[in-house]
């Protein structure tokens, strides 16, 4: 198989690669980029631990192909803090002990991203049903929702 | 300078809430979890698994996966050093099939190359001939003697004559006269349970990193509750020396007991050594599910005699667990878990362990516990039904509390049950109105808790900072709490301390992250090295007020004299004794190694309120409250982790996962989308009280919390289906088949 040659954009920097036609967006990051915050916990689809953004949409890394990425904006974990300067919502799932061994946190924080973005003032339900592609297996999910909830509050008078 | 022993009520940092210290690198990526790492000319290696349940090895044929260009060593268990000692042996063979595969899933072959196609390619060229062996998977069925043997000549003494080989062990405990018993009874309810294996479910799959170098040394990364364990199963399995072998803790993407052995990490070591070069395995999901994990299966019969008003005469339980290919103690746990709730005057527990072609079973929180307390709980609520009694008021009528003979053997001390009972009963949530068609459940539920074998060395700085350095992985927050306890301890802020978990080379021994221990034992070894670096301190600022180093005494962060006689010097504090230290003898530092006694049992209350579809059978968790003594809750917060996280493995448990297998013995769901965890629209906001009865054998009373949680839902959703549908469940889980099932029956 022929490697590809891809030109794209990850958190907003020009980055190239080039990867196998059928090697995952999700491998590509880790493996090529060195960017191993988003992580793969099933590699089918079914637990968002590899969630990422491409234009602006919320997907499973694992499900995206490197190739995919060419011309395109991905956004992952990395890029969330401005620097130094945290995320709201990084700083709301630090305040309310939001994260245990924190394995599910990266792709649960670009997933309540992209949700808060669309919707910046979610009921509990409707976080609850935005993150049910993303497993959690450590906190039963009710400090994760208290933190997602803080901080849209927060984001919303800010 | 005299110490203090006395208990400890009140706090300044135990009890509040500060930031985890790895909390940043966690909520930014950075954190480095098990499969974050490479090396320098690191090979990646895939491993050929059984589709088999059971099948003898004929020939294992690896010439053309060898000759493929990238392929860099290739292993299978006779590149392993055979053990004398049973459990090593089995671990070993848990990790790659000698003579036989004893499941589907069950390592052959492993290959390492210079990228993980070639490696997956070369697995498609090994030629491995099998003869195919009848199988079992079912405990019940395990037992019968016509069964398959999984393996021969396992079963221990205790096994009583002319059963099944596949009977390894067998245990008893109990106390009184049952018949006695059951005849003051005014009512006596029998009843045969179920329960389905269930994996722990940890996001992070097992990873590892290994380099062994031509001299025999070698490092490993891995994700693990342990790296003293890892480092001792593994030089075992290598022939090494333990000094040879440094093993260094990722952080861990969850484990909840299945990260407490080894699975790939003697594997990728032996194939370093073959390539001399650093070899990465990481397990797929499907690995996972198939091979490592899971908790027992089991099959339990429960009979309790009760008299009209509430007292329980008399308790019997025979528990039957399955552990998998291997032999397995879990099942006396369970035995004496069973009826630990309940102050009895005739109780008694035997079990079972039995051999089934399924994954070695892997602890899983509170391991043997859920299960037995599960068929207990169930059968009390129906006795509760049937004599029209409040189910508290008869837990509460029978609680077992201090100076109570438990039933399995020792005497409790102080303990919560009571205070936990009482809690749940004034909650709100008892006596909130059920509407039509839904139903109250409640189940107590209890852990032993562990203590074992700690060490700790903490280090004051010179600039007035201390490290502390503890060897168990931290799950769930528990840098945060050493750093607090730290801080109370020494009487500085907790932004002053920082603390590491060591490898296996930079401090002694220290046992696997399990037990629900760290919090009592690595906390106790961290106040008892804060006071021998108190001691120091006291004996430094003595020196230089040149007075008796009995005459200071600690207060506040600092030394101060004793009292007027002792002399009259300003305080000195901690940071400014630090800072002449290398004038005074040198550097400052505290250390405790010990093996840990007096963890304190724990016990917790659940209540849960559920509504089922009759339509399709699926059941909605309407509210939840989690009521628990913790001693003393160090970070409040994530003590209300464990209970909210163990609530909802145990509502999985209950209403959802399970291991299914076909009939030809393979694992139909090794997945998450079939293997169907709770996710956050399954389920409510999970309440949670917390109580503090101290525990008597640590000095903050702190006792373990992490596992208790996950005992009760187990009964308290099955007695609140049960309720709201009108029928008895007696299996887990309560799938929605498994709810159209029972209503049709009616
Ligand atoms: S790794 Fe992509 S969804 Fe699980
Ligand atoms: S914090 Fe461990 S999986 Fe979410």
């Amino acid at each position: 198989m022929k490697s590809i040659h891809v030109s794209t954009t990850v958190n907003g920097d020009a980055v190239e690669f080039i990867c196998a036609p059928d090697e995952s967006l999700l491998d590509v990051l880790r493996n090529r980029l060195g960017l191993t915050g988003a992580k793969e916990g099933c590699g089918t689809g079914d637990c968002g631990a590899c969630s990422v953004t491409l234009n602006g949409r919320l997907v499973c890394s694992c499900l995206v192909l490197g190739a995919e990425a060419e011309g395109a904006d991905v956004g992952t974990i990395e890029g969330l803090a401005n620097g130094d300067a945290l995320h709201q919502l990084q700083q709301s799932f630090i305040d309310h002990a939001a994260l245990q061994c924190g394995i599910c946190t990266p792709g649960i924080l670009v997933a309540a991203k992209a949700l808060l973005e669309k919707n910046p003032d979610p009921t509990d339900t409707e976080v609850r049903y935005w993150l049910a592609g993303n497993l959690c297996r450590c906190t039963g999910y009710d400090k994760i929702i208290h933190a997602v909830q803080d901080a849209a509050q927060k984001m919303r008078s800010a | 300078m005299a110490l203090d022993n006395t208990p400890k009520r009140v706090f300044k940092v135990v009890g509040t809430r500060p930031p985890r210290p790895d909390g940043i690198d966690k909520v930014t990526g950075r954190a480095l979890y098990g499969a974050d790492v490479s090396a320098p000319g690191m090979l990646t290696a895939h491993i050929l698994r059984s589709p088999h349940a059971h099948a003898e090895i004929v020939s294992i044929d690896t010439s053309a996966a060898e000759a493929l260009s990238g392929v860099k060593a290739v292993v299978t268990a006779k590149d392993f050093a055979p053990q004398d000692d049973d459990f090593l042996m089995d671990v070993l063979d848990n990790c790659m099939a000698r003579d036989k595969v004893l499941y589907d899933g069950h390592a052959v072959v492993a290959v390492a190359a210079t990228n993980s196609a070639i490696a997956k390619a070369a697995l498609k060229l090994i030629k491995v001939t099998y003869k195919a062996l009848p199988h079992v998977t079912d405990v019940d069925a395990a037992m019968t003697l016509d069964a398959p043997v999984v393996q021969e000549g396992r079963s221990l003494e205790t096994v009583p004559e002319g059963m099944s080989q596949n009977v390894t062990s067998h245990c008893e405990f109990g106390h009184g006269d049952l018949d006695a018993g059951f005849q003051k009874a005014d009512v006596v309810v029998e009843r045969s349970f179920t329960t389905a294996a269930t994996h722990q479910g940890y996001i992070e799959p097992h990873a590892c990193l290994a380099s062994m170098t031509a001299d025999g040394k070698a490092d490993l990364w891995c994700c693990t509750q342990g790296q003293y364990n890892v480092r001792d199963l593994c030089s075992a399995a290598l022939g090494m020396e333990g000094s040879q072998l440094r093993v260094t803790a990722s952080e861990i993407g969850g484990g909840f007991g299945g990260k407490t052995t080894v699975f790939i990490e003697p594997v990728a070591l032996a194939l370093s050594r073959k390539a001399g070069r650093p070899v990465k395995i990481v397990m797929s999901r499907d690995e996972v599910f198939r091979a490592t994990g899971p908790t027992v299966s089991s099959s339990i019969d429960v009979k309790i005699g009760m008299t009209r008003d509430g007292r329980i005469t008399a308790g019997e339980a025979h528990l039957r667990y399955s552990g998998g290919a291997f032999p397995c103690g879990t099942v006396d746990m369970g035995a004496q878990a069973a009826f630990a709730a309940y102050d009895l005057q005739a109780v008694r527990t035997l079990g079972y362990n039995a051999l089934t072609n399924r994954p070695k079973e892997a602890a899983y929180r509170a391991p043997g516990a859920p299960q037995a307390i599960y068929a207990v709980e169930s059968v009390v609520d129906e006795l509760c039904q049937q004599l029209g009694l409040d189910p508290l008021e008869v837990r509460l009528k029978n609680a077992a509390r201090k100076g109570t003979r438990s039933s399995y053997g020792p005497t409790f001390e102080d303990i919560g049950l009571v205070a936990t009972l009482e809690a749940a009963k004034a909650h709100p949530h008892y006596s909130a109105p059920l509407a039509e068609g839904q139903g109250r459940g409640l189940s107590a539920g209890f852990w032993f808790n562990f203590g074992g074998n700690t060490c700790v060395t903490l280090n004051v700085n010179t600039d007035g900072t201390v490290g502390v350095t503890e060897g168990n992985p931290d799950i769930g927050g528990s840098r945060a709490a050493i750093s607090q306890m730290a801080a109370e301890e020494l009487g500085i802020p907790y932004d002053k301390i920082r603390t590491i978990i060591a490898d296996t080379s930079a401090l002694g021994h220290n046992d696997v992250t399990d037990g629900s221990r760290v919090t009592f034992s690595v906390g106790l070894a961290t106040i008892k090295a804060a006071q021998d670096a108190i001691a120091k301190m006291c004996s430094r600022a003595a020196q230089i007020w040149g007075i008796d180093e009995e005459a200071v005494v600690w207060k506040d962060g600092a030394a101060e004299p004793a009292g007027p006689n002792a002399g009259k010097f300003p305080p000195m504090s901690l940071a400014e004794i630090a800072a002449v230290s290398f004038n005074t003898g040198g550097p400052i530092a505290g250390h405790h190694e010990f093996n840990a006694d007096g963890a304190g049992v724990s016990f917790g209350v659940h209540l849960v309120d559920v509504e089922v579809d009759k339509e399709t059978g699926a059941t909605k968790v309407l509210r939840y409250t989690v009521f628990q003594d913790a001693g003393k809750a160090v970070h409040p917060s994530y003590v209300e982790g464990q209970m909210q996280g163990g609530a909802v493995q145990g509502i999985g448990w209950a209403l959802n996962e399970e291991y299914i297998y076909g009939e030809d013995g393979r694992l139909q769901n090794p997945g998450f989308l079939d293997y169907r965890v709770p996710v956050a629209s399954d389920l409510p906001p999970i309440e949670t009280v917390i109580l503090e009865i101290p525990n008597p054998g640590h000095p903050y009373g702190v006792r373990g919390v992490g596992e208790t949680p996950i005992v009760p839902p187990l009964a308290a959703l099955s007695n609140a289906v049960s309720r709201a549908i009108g029928t008895r469940m007696s299996s887990l889980p309560m799938s929605p088949p498994r709810i159209l099932k029972a209503l049709s029956k009616g």
